[in-house]
């Protein structure tokens, strides 16, 4: 019974790393950069549908509907300030301009709403309890909302005309736009949207974990990093399951082995994958063009 | 370069001599100490600090012996506390408040007492500052001392036979309250069903230490803490429908104000604390007016043991007849021998007590929080 349930609290811290893996992996997979900046525009997306919640009261969905179109526009606005005039340089350039957005962010934040720790009220506390086993709400909503935001996500990269512009540009941008597709339009497109989940994510992570600080975002952010990189970066089912399984590992190192060793041994189960398998569980394997 | 040398050399001068004229205190004792003003740190430094400024200025309103107090800033540095040190010294430093942190204490204390100076530190809580000589003194509790005070609180009133605990192995404070807390508490036969830990790296998910605590059947989790990582462990618990009781030290002293906390959650809540803005004695509610009014918001504990150690030394100074014109030696002899024996009632407790050996001994006041307040159950 105990394993059971630590198989779903390990599903539910998991499916939270997922849904910020995705933002990650979706940035990595068409714009070919890795948006350090991912796990503080969570932390911005926590402290806007906190303020909405906690100072003026508002419903939850439409605090959360709020949170969505601030980071959004947080995501396009720093894209077009921050990235876009790099766009031609070195991925070098760009990881380390990514680096200085979160420093930017992080201090913003502690500027604006100082760094001591607010507390995000309690939503869907209830559970569903069968036999000894109690399941929260939250976790059944979280699972059910990264796996509908993969099945979308899946659907619109494939299936839409947006999609195959993406998918173009992320495959060769220079025959992209040979091609009639506006590169920088699309590239942007895949920010707001990673932003907009950043915003999801932000919800489901304070419901489960309520402290809300300016540095919140960057621990989440490097395990959802790793589990992007655990399942294949650029790889949406990839980010999904490597998040779920990170989550899994985390809970059950720190239920059977040990809490404090835990991060070292999810860190070092990645290695180990990647030692076995470069590109992740579920990458492709890149052709290099000489 | 001759030119900046030259100008430099000179603004030293002047500011030297500035030094020199701060020197001349008509008729005060000068009382100096240093803490962290600026930096991470500041919130402590600023809190003694304007504790310490408040008592002053009662003291001196009162006429009679006069104090000047002098508070350097050290940014919790070991070295810069003893730069800080040389400085009050020019400054003609008579009685000292040490620092504020730990370990620029531990380096200005063999310093304070190789020069014979008294002194009292009001927050340097590690063990190894008093243990630096007979001439240095704390008000505040050692770390250790609040460990066995909880579990001397928790069989006395019987609240609990199996305990848990769950404590931050990466911070010494917890640390020193949980192995405390541990040897006492199974010396008088309370059973620790549940020892878990967390660390600073991995303070947000607490869901496998809850677990392992609701099924260890305790009755109590003793929980030597701060109050964010304590607030999320008490909501985790309210998930799982773990319904033990919830019992903190001082670290939890600031649970009721974190922004969006939900009060009804914190009912039954115990902690342990020497001092408590919201108490209503008057001489508590006069100091907190006070730093109101000063700093804009509520002292907290480091400020009341600052403003104890004004008064302490003040009360001290009085009964010995001690005069500025005294060299700081003559004084140190004097309150060294005098503060074994002495006993104070302060904002930080009644009847407060030193061993030769620089160790206060005080009780800490039991609070219960009952409707979103803190209600006194000793």
């Amino acid at each position: 019974m105990r394993f059971l349930s630590y198989i779903i609290d390990g599903i539910s811290l998991g499916s939270v790393y997922a849904i910020i893996a995705l933002g990650y992996t979706m940035v990595y997979g068409i714009a070919k950069m890795l948006n350090f900046a991912h796990g503080d525009i969570i932390m911005v997306g926590s402290y806007i549908i906190f303020m909405m919640v906690a100072k003026l009261n508002l419903p939850i969905f439409i605090s959360i509907i709020i949170g969505i179109i601030a980071c959004t526009l947080l995501g396009i606005i720093i894209e077009k300030f921050a990235y876009k005039p790099l766009r031609n340089a070195t991925s070098l350039a760009v990881l380390i301009t990514a680096i200085g957005v979160s420093y930017f962010l992080q201090n913003g934040a502690q500027l604006i709403w100082t760094s001591s720790t607010r507390m995000f009220p309690t939503v869907f506390s209830s559970t569903i309890n069968i036999g000894n086993l109690q399941i929260p709400y939250l976790t059944i909503a979280t699972i059910v909302v990264c796996v509908l935001i993969m099945i979308l996500l899946m659907i619109f990269v494939n299936k839409t005309k947006t999609g195959m512009a993406m998918r173009a540009c992320s495959e060769d941008k220079g025959a992209a736009s040979l091609m009639g597709i506006n590169v920088n339009k699309t590239i942007s497109l895949t920010f707001a949207i990673g932003s907009g989940l950043a915003a999801v994510a932000s919800f489901l992570l304070s419901a489960a974990y309520p402290a809300i600080n300016p540095t919140m975002g960057s621990m989440p952010g490097i395990k959802a990093f790793t589990a992007a990189v655990f399942g294949g970066i650029g790889s949406i089912p990839g980010a999904f399951i490597g998040g779920v399984l990170l989550g899994i590992i985390e809970i059950f190192t720190k239920a059977y082995i040990s809490t404090e060793l835990s991060d070292a041994i999810v860190f070092a189960v990645l290695i180990v994958v990647l030692l076995i398998k470069p590109t992740g569980l579920l990458g492709k394997k890149a052709k290099e063009k000489v | 370069m001759k030119k900046l040398f030259v100008t430099l050399l000179s603004l030293a001068l002047i500011l030297s001599l500035t030094g020199c004229g701060e020197n001349e205190n008509k008729n005060c004792i000068v009382i100096g100490g240093s803490g962290p003003l600026t930096g991470p740190a500041s919130e402590y430094g600023e809190a003694v600090k304007y504790g310490a400024e408040i008592a002053v200025d009662e003291i001196n309103a009162l006429g009679g012996l006069q104090f000047k107090l002098n508070i350097e800033d050290d940014k919790h540095d070991q070295e810069l506390a003893t730069n800080a040190y040389a400085t009050l010294k020019d400054k003609g430093i008579q009685v000292s408040l040490l620092c504020v942190t730990t370990l620029p204490a531990i380096a200005v204390a063999s310093l304070t007492n190789a020069d014979g100076i008294f002194a009292l530190t009001p927050s340097a809580s590690g063990d190894d500052v008093i243990s630096s000589g007979e001439y240095i003194f704390r008000m505040c509790f050692g770390d250790p001392e609040q460990g066995v005070f909880a579990a001397n609180y928790i069989r006395n009133k019987a609240l609990a036979k199996n305990v848990a605990v769950i404590y931050d192995k990466s911070d010494d404070y917890s640390k020193g309250i949980h192995d405390s807390f541990i040897k006492e508490a199974s010396a008088m036969g309370i059973k620790v069903v549940a020892d878990t830990v967390f660390t600073s790296d991995s303070n947000t998910d607490f869901s496998t230490q809850i677990k392992e605590i609701k099924d260890s059947g305790a009755e109590l989790l003793f929980m030597p803490i701060y109050y964010n990582e304590a607030y999320q462990i008490i909501i985790e618990a309210n998930k799982q429908s773990c319904n033990t009781i919830f019992f903190g030290c001082d670290g939890l002293d600031g649970i009721l104000r974190i922004d969006g906390v939900d009060n009804n959650k914190l009912e039954g809540v115990y902690l342990l604390t020497p001092f408590t803005a919201s108490s209503s004695d008057s001489a508590t509610v006069n100091f907190v007016e006070k730093f109101k009014a000063k700093v804009g918001k509520e002292p907290n504990q480091f400020a009341a043991d600052a403003y104890d150690c004004v008064y302490a030394i003040y009360n001290a100074c009085k009964e010995n007849n001690i005069t500025y014109d005294m060299s700081a030696q003559d004084i140190g002899n004097i309150l060294k021998d005098y503060f074994a024996k002495m006993s104070f009632n302060g904002l930080t407790g009644n009847n407060v007590t030193w061993s030769a050996n620089g160790k206060v001994s005080k009780s800490p006041k039991t609070y219960c929080i009952k409707n979103g307040i803190y209600e006194n159950v000793d």
